[in-house]
């Protein structure tokens, strides 16, 4: 292939194409690994298919978001104006915006913290069940089975104002909860089954992780310390931290992304001044509102913004994490 | 440092199942003593209720003056060393032999000198920051010791420590154990299945058979006066040799040939043997079709059959399988057992050796 006109310059070629003929055909390679493949090549036809689902689904995408991040699109999508980075400074301008990042920061830690925390709780619990441990664990984790709109239609129902469950509950305690009309009634809901559908995922992984805890070294801390609270934070938990830090990272991605149907059952046709993330305003501003461009721009916005996030854990968390 | 008392200690699972019962060990300060049996005999168990890791379902342990049965492992006073060393894989060296002490206020100062002390012992001086997956198997066992040694402990219980070892590190390790112990004077309690383990390193023995013990005392004894047929085929190498044998008259038959005068009366028996205390005649004795040597250098082991019974015998002659040759033994050396119960019977064997 390739290798022909670039070999024909041999010698005198400069040494970046050397190096550029020799990558192509694997020369550089560890020869170790070099065995496996004749050519530079066939590695790459058998990831192609993976690259292609990726780029097809990913790359293209969010190439398209951010290309018509520049421009106004008229609404029927007949032609479309370049507006430079009007988009964005609308977006960041708009108080409506800045609101829903600040719920969307808040409603992140909150649920996430909450759906890590009661997660961690009955893992550790359920891990000392001897008896019955297997139906036990069984009807914690069929919660995940659940498929989020309809979490978030029985969490609707839950909270329905007339017939709900946990409306009754909070009238028990002398609050009419509202939810669909009264912001933090909404959030309370939000949160609620958004933290309820995510627990069961969390059990799953902590129950493994500590399972995966070896029973000697649980042992030794035993007659090392008395106090179990200790036992857990010194030793059950620091093994514990590369789960923890998988799913942390795991669950933010799930409370900005994820949680879409659930806010979309639940605050769908309300009336306004209903608390949402940035991901379902992408929607209602690009699908509902037509504002193609203001949405594409907020979407590289949410980009930029996880991609930031992701890349701080990992450089400031996983640091302080132990991989067995 | 302490005495250690168990008093009919037993232990039934909930399924009713009976792991160990009816165990009586009274242990002096500073005594070793290693548990040992075959899989399956309840020794690691015995174990996990003295370290507190397995509740006591029937009698008293006591350490010190203290009965322990409702203690927490960690209020009980002793250090364990666990079979595959059972390190904190997340903390350094250094932490995982202090973590026991920080836990009980002991003073920094305190710690940082037992550590230092301890590593010196342990020439682990120089792994005190790294990680237990950056230490060899060795390296790893020594940082378990030390675990326990900072402590300064009533007593070490040792789950077979050095099973995880292979066989050359085994051996160093396990005289660097005993010297350790012999230097601190603790009083430890060491489990292994190991016959050889057990009769290097302890004071004294208890050989334990399906939750019960079969016998107590000192290596040479349980060597010399085997208590039972179980005692007498796990301890030594090569086993003993058990063979169906009959008194008649006076006279301790096998395979129809007289092996010695014994005072018992008639019968059948079984006969136990150790190979080292047979030895070749020219004539007379017993005979026996060689069936395959075991070559070993300084001696060698000939398995035969007398009869259709087999025997080991030690030798250092040229016999080759197939070869018939003539055996005789010491009757001062002879061990006799109960056919039937398998306990050893003890007769005085008239002096006088017959095969002349």
């Amino acid at each position: 292939m390739t290798d022909t006109p670039l070999s024909a310059q041999g010698p005198t070629a400069p040494s970046f194409l050397h190096r550029l003929r020799d990558w192509w055909s694997g020369e550089t390679a560890n020869p170790v690994k070099r065995v496996q493949f004749g050519h530079g090549l066939t590695p790459w036809l058998f990831v192609l298919p993976q690259l292609a689902v990726v780029v097809i689904f990913f790359y293209w995408p969010s190439a398209q978001a951010v290309t018509s991040s520049f421009y106004i699109e008229d609404p029927f999508g007949f032609g479309s104006t370049f507006v430079g980075m009007e988009n964005y400074a609308d977006a960041l301008g708009s108080k409506e915006y800045l609101s829903t990042a600040w719920f969307t920061a808040f409603f992140c830690v909150v649920v996430t913290a909450l759906a890590l925390g009661i997660g961690l709780l009955l893992a550790v619990k359920a891990d000392k069940v001897i008896r019955g441990a297997e139906s036990y664990k069984t009807l914690l984790i069929s919660v995940y089975a659940i498929a989020p709109p309809v979490a978030g239609l029985i969490g609707m129902m839950f909270f329905d104002m007339h017939m709900g469950p946990f409306t009754r509950l909070f009238a028990f305690f002398g609050h009419e909860l509202r939810v669909g009309v009264d912001y933090w009634d909404t959030t309370i809901a939000l949160i609620t089954i958004s933290v309820w559908k995510q627990i069961p995922y969390n059990f799953i992984f902590f129950l493994s992780g500590l399972q995966s805890v070896p029973v000697s070294v649980r042992e030794a801390a035993l007659i090392d310390a008395r106090s179990g609270w200790r036992r857990f934070k010194d030793v059950t938990l620091p093994l514990l931290a590369p789960t923890a830090f998988f799913l942390l990272i795991i669950n933010i991605t799930y409370t900005m992304f994820d949680t879409f149907p659930i806010i979309d059952v639940i605050v769908k046709d309300k009336p306004a001044n209903n608390p949402m993330t940035l991901v379902y305003k992408v929607y209602l501003d690009g699908f509902k509102g037509n504002d193609i461009g203001g949405s594409s721009a907020q979407s590289v916005i949410l980009m930029v913004v996880v991609a930031a996030l992701t890349v701080l854990q990992f450089r400031f968390l996983e640091r302080r994490v132990h991989y067995g | 440092m302490a005495e250690l008392t168990l008093n009919a200690v037993g232990k039934t699972y909930s399924g009713g199942v009976k792991a160990v019962s009816g165990v009586d060990i009274q242990i002096s300060d500073g005594e070793f003593i290693v548990l040992v049996g075959p899989s399956g005999c309840g020794k690691s168990t015995l174990l996990r209720m003295v370290a507190g890791l397995e509740t006591v379902t029937d009698g008293e342990i006591h350490i010190g003056s203290r009965l322990v049965n409702q203690l927490d492992p960690a209020e009980r006073d002793i250090a364990m060393v666990f079979q595959n060393y059972a390190l904190y894989p997340h903390m350094t060296v250094r932490d995982n032999m202090a973590y026991g002490l920080k836990n009980r206020r002991t003073p920094k100062a305190e710690i940082e000198t037992r550590v230092a002390e301890a590593a010196r012992m342990l020439e682990l001086g120089q792994y005190l920051d790294r990680k237990p997956r950056a230490l060899s198997g060795g390296q790893r066992q020594r940082v378990a010791m030390g675990r326990a040694i900072v402590r300064q402990p009533a007593a070490f219980l040792f789950d077979e420590p050095l099973s995880n070892l292979d066989a050359k590190l085994r051996v160093s390790m396990r005289m660097e154990i005993r010297k350790l112990q012999q230097r601190l004077g603790t009083t430890s309690l060491y489990v292994t299945h190991d016959q050889l383990e057990a009769m290097t390193l302890a004071d004294r023995l208890v050989v334990l058979n399906g939750g019960r013990v079969e016998q107590i005392g000192a290596p040479l004894e349980v060597y010399r006066k085997p208590a039972s047929t179980f005692v007498a085929a796990f301890i030594g190498s090569p086993a003993m040799s058990l063979l169906d044998a009959t008194v008649e008259g006076g006279r301790l038959m096998l395979e129809g040939h007289v092996l010695a005068e014994v005072d018992h009366k008639a019968g059948p028996v079984t006969l136990g043997l150790r190979a080292e205390d047979l030895r070749l005649v020219a004539r007379g004795g017993v005979p026996m079709r060689v069936e395959y040597i075991e070559e070993l250098g300084a001696h060698r082991v000939v398995h035969g059959m007398v009869g259709d019974q087999s025997l080991a015998v030690v030798d250092q002659g040229a016999e080759a399988p197939g070869d018939l040759i003539h055996i005789a033994a010491d009757p001062a050396r002879l061990h006799l057992f109960d056919a039937a119960t398998g306990q050893r019977i003890d007769v005085r064997s008239r002096v006088g050796e017959f095969a002349r």
